[in-house]
């Protein structure tokens, strides 16, 4: 894994002398409250959105949001306050793109299971187990893989989950443990021979 | 406990996220069950997988600076949100048991922005207990409308006698009892009942150096109402309508005198 980079940007802010020291205060703050959360940030819609490129935007676009509305936030958990817009920014991308699948599926299909011998992607990766652990999150409906993300990698609590994705955390704790049990059934049978059905044709 | 209730609590197990009891309630079904051990042990495994070998994809530097150059916006007053006029939850319930809370805690430590008056983390304890009362399917410990089995089942747990009363006729049927943490420090829950609603009723000894407010506090939807009476504080946590919960704090004062 690639060491985290937390801490500091360089550059700070890049308000202009004409600004008034205010603003400048008020923007110092907000780089100090919100930028050590930029990896936290990216992770998250990168897992969200799927590709980097367009992580970079949602991100970008999310703090520039976070920046406006920082006179609404009092002090209270920052990571929780800045994946929150993160989030709401990256299901927007995905609303935008056609992508987004917002409703929970149902109890025996929380994922699709990879694809056979047909799907030239999935056939490459035999034996990769990184890439097939990050494929097989990816398979996860969004509202599943934010909680697994956040908890897993982002090592949150789910309480601060809660706050982020604005859920009460009896439903972190539901939807981390269906991820994980879909994920763990998944990762333990062998990349299926016979092409597995797609979501659509189980009716959910 | 169950196979079934510990299936339900083996991520939360794992994750250092049970308040004390219940997970000492957990481990001791886990010494005497392979197959629940066997699913703790793969959930495990699951989850140090992810973390050692999903990707944590990093910002790359380029964003770093595209999102720290972005000018300055005008700050209009008015765009507030409220929700997050929240502070620093308190977690040691979550923190304490937990075999990830030194890594937790750093960061913690590392962002730590505001400090939460004990009032408020008391307020976020007791609402996060009713949530976890509910959540779990845990309610109480002794299950009984019987203030007469309740009141006894509290002898030697606790530094205190609850005033226990069933409230049925009144209303608010008693549902039964049960043991929970407040600041850290046992305290008894009675658990009521009014229509649909559950009331958790948390009782500790008072203690003038902890603040309460006399006015209703809403957090995560839930009301709080706290009092203090005959050396006992009392807190009613439900999502029942404040003014039932005034009423509901009426007939529990008016019970004990
Ligand atoms: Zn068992």
């Amino acid at each position: 894994m690639e060491p985290r980079q937390k801490g500091a940007l360089p550059g700070g802010s890049a308000v202009t002398d004409d600004d008034d020291r205010d603003r400048r205060a008020e923007r110092r703050r907000f780089d100090d409250v919100a930028l050590p959360h930029l990896d936290a940030a990216f992770n998250l819609a990168r897992w969200l959105v799927g590709t980097h490129a367009d992580a970079q935007d949602v991100v970008q676009d999310a703090f520039l949001r976070a920046l406006r509305h920082f006179d609404g936030y009092r002090g209270g958990d920052a990571r929780s306050w800045v994946l929150s817009i993160v989030r709401r920014c990256s299901y927007t991308w995905l609303a935008r793109n056609g992508a987004a699948e917002t409703l929970p599926l149902a109890d025996d299909a929380v994922m699709a299971e990879p694809g056979g011998p047909e799907d030239p992607e999935l056939a490459a990766l035999r034996g990769a187990d990184r890439r097939r652990l990050a494929t097989l999150i990816e398979r996860l409906p969004p509202a599943f893989r934010e909680v697994l993300v956040l908890r897993d990698l982002e090592e949150m609590s789910y309480r601060e989950i809660a706050l982020a994705c604005d859920i009460p955390v009896g439903t972190v704790m539901s939807r981390l443990a269906r991820a994980r049990t879909a994920l763990r059934r998944a990762w333990e049978k062998p990349i299926a021979k016979e092409p597995a059905p797609r979501e659509k044709d189980r009716g959910v | 406990m169950e196979c079934r209730e510990v299936a339900g609590l083996a991520d939360a197990f794992i994750d250092g996220e049970l308040e004390a009891p219940r997970r000492a309630a957990v481990a001791a079904h886990l010494l005497g069950c392979m197959d629940c051990r066997r699913l703790v042990e793969e959930t495990r495994e699951m989850v140090e997988a992810i973390r050692d070998q999903a990707p944590y994809y990093t910002a790359p530097a380029g964003l770093a600076a595209r999102v720290a150059e972005a000018p300055a916006l005008a700050l209009p007053p008015d765009i507030r949100d409220s929700r997050w006029n929240v502070r620093r939850r308190a977690r040691q319930w979550s923190l304490a048991a937990s075999f990830l809370a030194v890594a937790v805690f750093s960061s913690l430590a590392t962002y730590r922005l505001a400090v939460p008056t004990s009032g408020e983390i008391l307020v976020d304890e007791l609402v996060s207990g009713h949530v976890r009362s509910l959540m779990v399917d845990h309610l109480t410990d002794v299950a009984s409308s019987d203030q007469h089995t309740v009141k006894p089942w509290f002898n030697g747990k606790l530094d205190l006698a609850p005033p226990v009363k069933d409230l049925t006729t009144r209303g608010f049927p008693l549902v039964g009892g049960r043991l929970d943490y407040v600041g850290g420090r046992p305290a008894a829950v009675l658990v009521y009942r009014h229509r649909q609603h559950v009331i958790n009723l948390f009782i500790v000894p008072d203690n003038p150096q902890r603040p309460t407010t006399a006015a209703p506090v809403v957090r995560h939807g839930f009301n709080v109402l706290a009092w203090r009476d005959a050396g006992l504080q009392f807190w009613a946590v439900s999502d029942l309508a404040v003014e039932d919960l005034g009423k509901f704090r009426e007939l529990v004062r008016e019970a004990e005198s």
